[in-house]
């Protein structure tokens, strides 16, 4: 059946399962004691090559029990109402259904992961085997009568216990009988009918993601293709595009950026004031800027002009040295920032520069010294240039 | 040098792969190529390259995925991983894998093939991306947990002063031959310090190493 309670014991007391299953059900006709013989077995047998048996998990599951008991006094507290209200075939039924309800709720909440999916499995063909199962001709008419059948069996119910005194019980169960059958007929339609259209929204939430991933792509990559294409001649021109493309598909992929809101003015941490520079300077000189920045603070008044000293040193390095790389460097110590900035360019003789070089360097050190900072401007001809900026950091803390 | 050192490249970009067969130099030779993860495990193991080129990111698992199957059977085959990504906890987990080094696919043809000889020789290449993550990874002063008992060997899960400077140089962009030259030791000074750190990279059981890339933005 469902649980291979049959198996199991046919396996341990030898006879065939076959003859187990069909005194389960000849106990199940009278009343439904079979029925929870069943689930009380299914509980305690532990499936075949678990150690653990279904009650055994559920002692030391407060919930699972509680969920248990408090279903099978309802039900139990429903069928004597009925009792009581003059059902009286409704009698038998009450401890077999009310334990059995119980076990079920136990077994539903407590089995292993892979009995769950099967069970899970059987549940979604339906659980009256071959009847809900959908797509054969033969299971669809079968369904159709059954239904069918159970429908006029409700309605014939209903006329017969019309009397003229009003409205009884009985009149009330006989309309569920309808319902009943009304739900074996068009039940699995209803699931069907359901189920596609979560599918469909889903399907939809998919096709506005593409939507707008399609529109981020276009605004940025083919654009940035399209220019590159144009200025095929000029080699600076289209590394310049490229870097900056990578750069802002960078931001979008990794830091969730989208493309286009790079905005300087919303900085407020170091690492994204590099990442300006970065961008910046190699937009507008052409220079590809590699930075590495290790940690990460807040900026603060010094930390900003530690930013303007190292752009204006990246800008130097970019438009001077004729190296076609920068390297940009920055370590957020508990104590210190340092920023470095480095090219393999010509470099120049410090003691020996021009009025406009030596202009450039003294506003960089001006400004760091105005801060508490430090500047170390290193440089020979031929070997290119390093430029060091130390500034201490006020808010001290990590 | 004798013959060419067998490299083999697995991306599942064909343009990429094109790319690097072109521009690699003659001190190499490229043995083989595969686009997918499973197909490259097995070339890879059938033809026995001194170096593979791997890419970061590939359906199925990426180049982690190659690189822990080939290295359970064949230690002696060297993987350079080579990425344009850069998020940092792909970058660490190619390395804890047992890359040898990472480049990012901007990497010159000539830079590509000097880093392969080195990959080859048994040393570690860094990249200043790299060297910056490392920098982070290992920050000053490990976060012990208040209170808590976190196993702490200083052999591995801190850097000397000496590999620090050495990965500050990397990270401010300079060659093992500028780094060597800077701090007057020789180049295989160098190289014994970058591999050390490599080695801390891969065997350390830093918390952190797993935890910080999601948190480094909040130091």
């Amino acid at each position: 059946m469902a649980g291979g309670v049959a198996g199991g014991l046919s396996a341990r007391f030898g006879i065939d399962a076959n003859v187990i299953r069909l005194i389960f059900a000849v106990l199940s006709l009278g009343d439904a004691s079979g029925f929870a013989l069943y689930l009380l077995a299914w509980l305690i047998m532990p499936r075949q090559g678990e150690t653990v048996s279904i009650a055994r998990r559920a002692l030391s599951d407060r919930r699972t029990l509680a969920l248990g008991f408090a279903m099978a006094t309802l039900l139990g507290c429903v069928l004597i109402a009925l009792v009581a209200l003059g059902l009286g075939f409704v009698a038998n039924l009450v401890w077999p259904v009310s334990v059995g309800a119980a076990g079920l709720v136990v077994v539903w909440r407590d089995t292993s992961d892979d009995e769950k999916r099967y069970l899970r499995d059987a549940v979604e063909q339906g659980s009256l085997p071959g009847l809900f199962e959908r797509r054969t001709r033969r299971t669809l008419v079968g369904r159709v009568v059954i239904g069918a059948v159970v429908v006029l069996i409700g309605l014939g119910g209903l006329v017969a216990t019309r009397h003229p005194n009003g409205a009884s019980l009985e009149a009330v169960v006989w309309a569920a009988v309808v319902v009943l059958g009304f739900l074996v007929v068009f039940g699995p339609w209803w699931l069907a009918l359901a189920r596609d259209l979560a599918v469909e929204r889903r399907e939809r939430v998919r096709s506005q993601e593409r939507a707008d991933m399609a529109a981020a792509i276009h605004d940025s990559v083919l654009q940035t293709l399209a220019l590159i294409q144009r200025s095929s001649t000029d080699p600076r021109e289209v590394t310049r595009l490229a870097r900056a493309q990578e750069r802002e598909l960078r931001a979008w992929l990794f830091d969730g950026r989208s493309p286009g809101s790079f905005d300087a003015s919303a900085v407020i941490t170091l690492a994204e004031g590099v990442a300006i520079i970065e961008r910046d300077v190699e937009e507008s000189h052409g220079a590809a800027v590699d930075s590495v920045v290790v940690g990460d603070c807040p900026l603060s008044d010094e930390l900003r002009a530690l930013l303007a000293a190292g752009r204006e040193a990246t800008v130097n390095a970019a438009a001077w040295s004729g190296a076609d790389t920068v390297s940009l460097f920055a370590e957020v110590e508990p104590t210190r920032v340092s920023l470095f900035v480095r090219d393999r360019g010509k470099g120049f003789d410090p003691g020996a520069v021009g009025e406009d070089r030596r202009g450039i360097s003294e506003s960089i050190r001006a400004r760091m010294t105005r801060h508490g900072g430090t500047a170390d401007i290193r440089s020979s001809p031929g070997e290119g240039t390093e430029v060091e900026l130390v500034m201490p950091r006020s808010d001290g803390q990590p | 040098m004798s013959a060419p050192l067998r490299v083999f490249l697995v991306d599942d970009h064909r343009l990429f792969r094109a790319g690097v067969r072109t521009e690699l130099g003659p001190e190499v030779e490229v043995v083989g190529e595969a686009d997918e993860v499973a197909a490259a495990i097995e070339l890879i193991s059938e033809r026995l390259p001194d170096v593979v080129l791997v890419d970061v990111h590939m359906p199925d698992g990426g180049g982690q995925a190659v690189i822990e199957a080939v290295g359970r059977l064949h230690p002696d085959v060297r993987f350079l991983a080579l990425s344009v990504s850069d998020a940092a906890e792909d970058v660490i987990g190619v390395i804890r894998a047992g890359a040898r080094g990472y480049v990012t696919k901007t990497i010159s043809g000539a830079e590509l093939t000097g880093a392969i000889v080195r990959v080859a020789d048994g040393d570690a290449v860094f990249s200043p991306r790299l060297a910056g993550f490392v920098l982070d990874a290992f920050a000053a002063d490990p976060s012990v947990p208040a209170g808590g008992t976190v196993t702490f060997d200083p052999e591995l899960d801190q850097l000397t002063p000496r590999e620090r400077e050495v990965l500050r140089l990397i990270a401010r962009g300079y060659a093992y031959k500028e780094v060597a030259r800077q701090l007057s030791i020789s180049i295989k000074t160098v190289e014994s310090h970058v591999s050390a750190v490599l080695r801390k990279l891969q065997l350390s059981s830093r918390h952190q190493l797993t935890r910080w890339a999601s948190e480094r933005r909040l130091l």
